[in-house]
């Protein structure tokens, strides 16, 4: 019998409702059945906790006295640069940028020791951070320099904004190169010495609801500690790839964007993370409940490692040149074992996504659902699946020439 | 047999003297040297791994700190931040000896002092900063 998203509600309210985190699910998918469970189960909770470099977060820092106009000026948080270009006291930190001053990969590989993620972790670890201001200074906003410590409870307004987390699925990483390379996989080492993956694979959020049927714009989630929503489809969102018959993609596949308040979040679940000779990010944790309306949504979240394949994809040559095509497929269960065969040879394997901590998300989750804190949402639409006809598009570069000022085709 | 993994401290004024070739042949030890730094006028450091009988590697290392050697055991100098570790599982490939390692049942990542050898291959590896080394 079908449920609806309402009556879930009822029951979490109640405290009567079935939880599960969707490891936890399959074996409940396997002894009771799946109709039996369907009808019984009334939310499964995912998780994940990677890096996720379209993260960002904008905020409102008042007004100072007298005023200054942040914006068209510069400002550096913790020498982070940020962007400016709102209205007087709005600004965006985004989670790779770096200071002006890091040498970056002048001495390859570079360390790239703080940046954007770390700034926005330890904001929310509730440190200072020294905010410089240089503005050009107006009638209204006379004043053009600004040099003061600021916190996250000082703040109006401090929003987790990430136009693309959560990918549903990801690229094996491998070096076919008789180099070691540095790349935002990791570390890889020549000749096919080691693979990186990075999905929480059987716990990931969009893995569990492949077609996006009950994830959407409004969606409450779990959010780098936190509650947030899911905004809308994220950045490079392609849902129109090779999937198994169960609909899961067997790549890189869709996207989410998300936001939340940060001052409810929790640095445990932000963490500013440093790749070596590639840059920083920010590893984010998400946790999506997953209404189990009917038997259909009892099976998706029922997938299992075994089920979920992914591409094993060469980062000397094949990634950086936009050579299409795959070394090979091979399951998140083969994966999360420690090694791999790859044109014929056993390649250790190492994650970047921590499964043990999506465990955790999931479970934190599961736990607000079962103890009525936290209740699901009716999608307010849907984000774009197979059908929608969006496609991820490569850049076609149109070289301008003689300086010319408008496009010709 | 006794094993130790230890790391030699050697004052400035024992760098020029052969102290390694006098535990092997004076005290009968196996000495793997694992890493080595040596610096004019400075400390100079050693990682070894040294294995003999009981008696003698008391005595081997009771004679090098009679010399003047700071010795201190390598799991001091090598540290995995647990509070640090996400558990991402990104070090474990590459580590040669195991020491860091994945419960594959619950995928946690566990450091196991007595298998490094502080190559230092999870220190870029790491993107938390979760492993730090004093050498």
């Amino acid at each position: 019998m079908a449920k609806t998203i309402q009556e879930i509600n009822e029951k979490i309210k109640s405290g009567k409702a079935v939880v599960y985190t969707a490891e936890e699910i399959i074996s409940v998918a396997r002894s009771k059945g799946k109709k039996k469970a369907a009808a019984e189960v009334d939310v499964v909770t995912t998780g994940t906790f990677a890096p996720m470099c379209s993260s960002g977060a904008y905020f409102n820092v008042g007004h100072s006295n007298p005023r200054i106009k942040l914006g068209g000026g510069s400002v550096t948080l913790n020498d982070i640069p940020v962007y400016t270009g709102f209205a007087a006291v709005d600004f965006f930190v985004g989670a790779t940028a770096i200071p002006d001053d890091d040498p970056r990969n002048k001495i390859h590989p570079g360390k790239f020791p703080y940046g954007g993620g770390h700034l926005i972790e330890d904001l929310v670890a509730g440190k200072d951070a020294q905010l410089l201001a240089r503005a050009y200074g107006t009638d209204c906003y006379p004043r053009r320099k600004l040099e003061t410590w600021i916190r996250l409870e000082d703040m109006n307004e401090a929003m987790l904004f990430n136009m693309r987390n959560g990918y549903q699925n990801y690229n094996v990483a491998v070096n076919l190169s008789d180099r070691i390379i540095y790349t935002y996989m990791g570390v890889l080492h020549p000749n096919l010495r080691n693979a990186t993956y990075c999905s929480a694979g059987q716990l990931s959020p969009l893995l569990n609801d492949p077609l996006y049927r009950t994830i959407g714009i409004g969606t409450r989630i779990f959010l780098g500690g936190g509650v947030g929503y899911v905004v809308d489809r994220g950045t490079q969102h392609n849902p129109d790839v090779p999937r198994t018959d169960r609909g899961v993609p067997r790549m890189g596949a869709g996207t989410l964007a998300v936001m939340g308040d940060l001052k409810q979040m929790n640095a445990r679940w932000l963490r500013g993370a440093s790749f070596s000779g590639y840059g920083v990010t920010l590893a984010v944790g998400i946790g999506i409940p997953v209404p189990i309306l009917d038997e259909e949504m009892l099976n998706y979240t029922a997938v299992t490692d075994n089920d979920i394949v992914a591409q094993v994809v060469d980062y000397s040559e094949a990634y950086p040149n936009c050579i299409p095509g795959s070394l090979g497929e091979v399951t998140y269960a083969q994966l999360k074992s420690g090694s791999i065969t790859v044109k014929d040879k056993k390649v250790p394997t190492a994650g970047l996504s921590s499964y043990a901590r999506a465990r955790e998300v999931a479970s934190t989750l599961k736990n607000w659902i079962a103890e009525g804190s936290f209740l699901l949402s009716e999608p307010v639409a849907p984000v774009p699946s197979v059908e929608s006809g969006i496609k991820f598009k490569p850049l076609q570069e149109r070289p301008i020439f003689n300086n010319a000022r408008v496009a010709v085709d | 047999m006794a094993t130790k993994r230890l790391v030699f401290n050697f004052p400035p004024h024992l760098i020029d003297q052969p102290v390694t070739y006098q535990l092997i042949t004076e005290h009968n030890l196996k000495i793997n040297i694992l890493r080595a730094r040596i610096t004019p006028r400075e400390w100079g450091r050693l990682v070894v791994e040294v294995s003999g009988k009981k008696q003698n590697l008391d005595a081997g290392l009771q004679f090098a700190s009679d010399l003047g050697l700071d010795i201190k055991p390598l799991a001091q100098d090598v540290q995995w931040d647990a509070e640090k570790c996400i558990a991402c599982t990104a070090c474990c490939s590459v580590c040669p000896t195991g020491a860091l390692s994945v419960t594959r049942q619950d995928m946690q990542v566990s450091f196991d002092h007595d298998k490094c050898i502080a190559c230092e291959l999870c220190i870029p590896v790491c993107p938390y900063e979760a492993m730090q080394i004093e050498f």
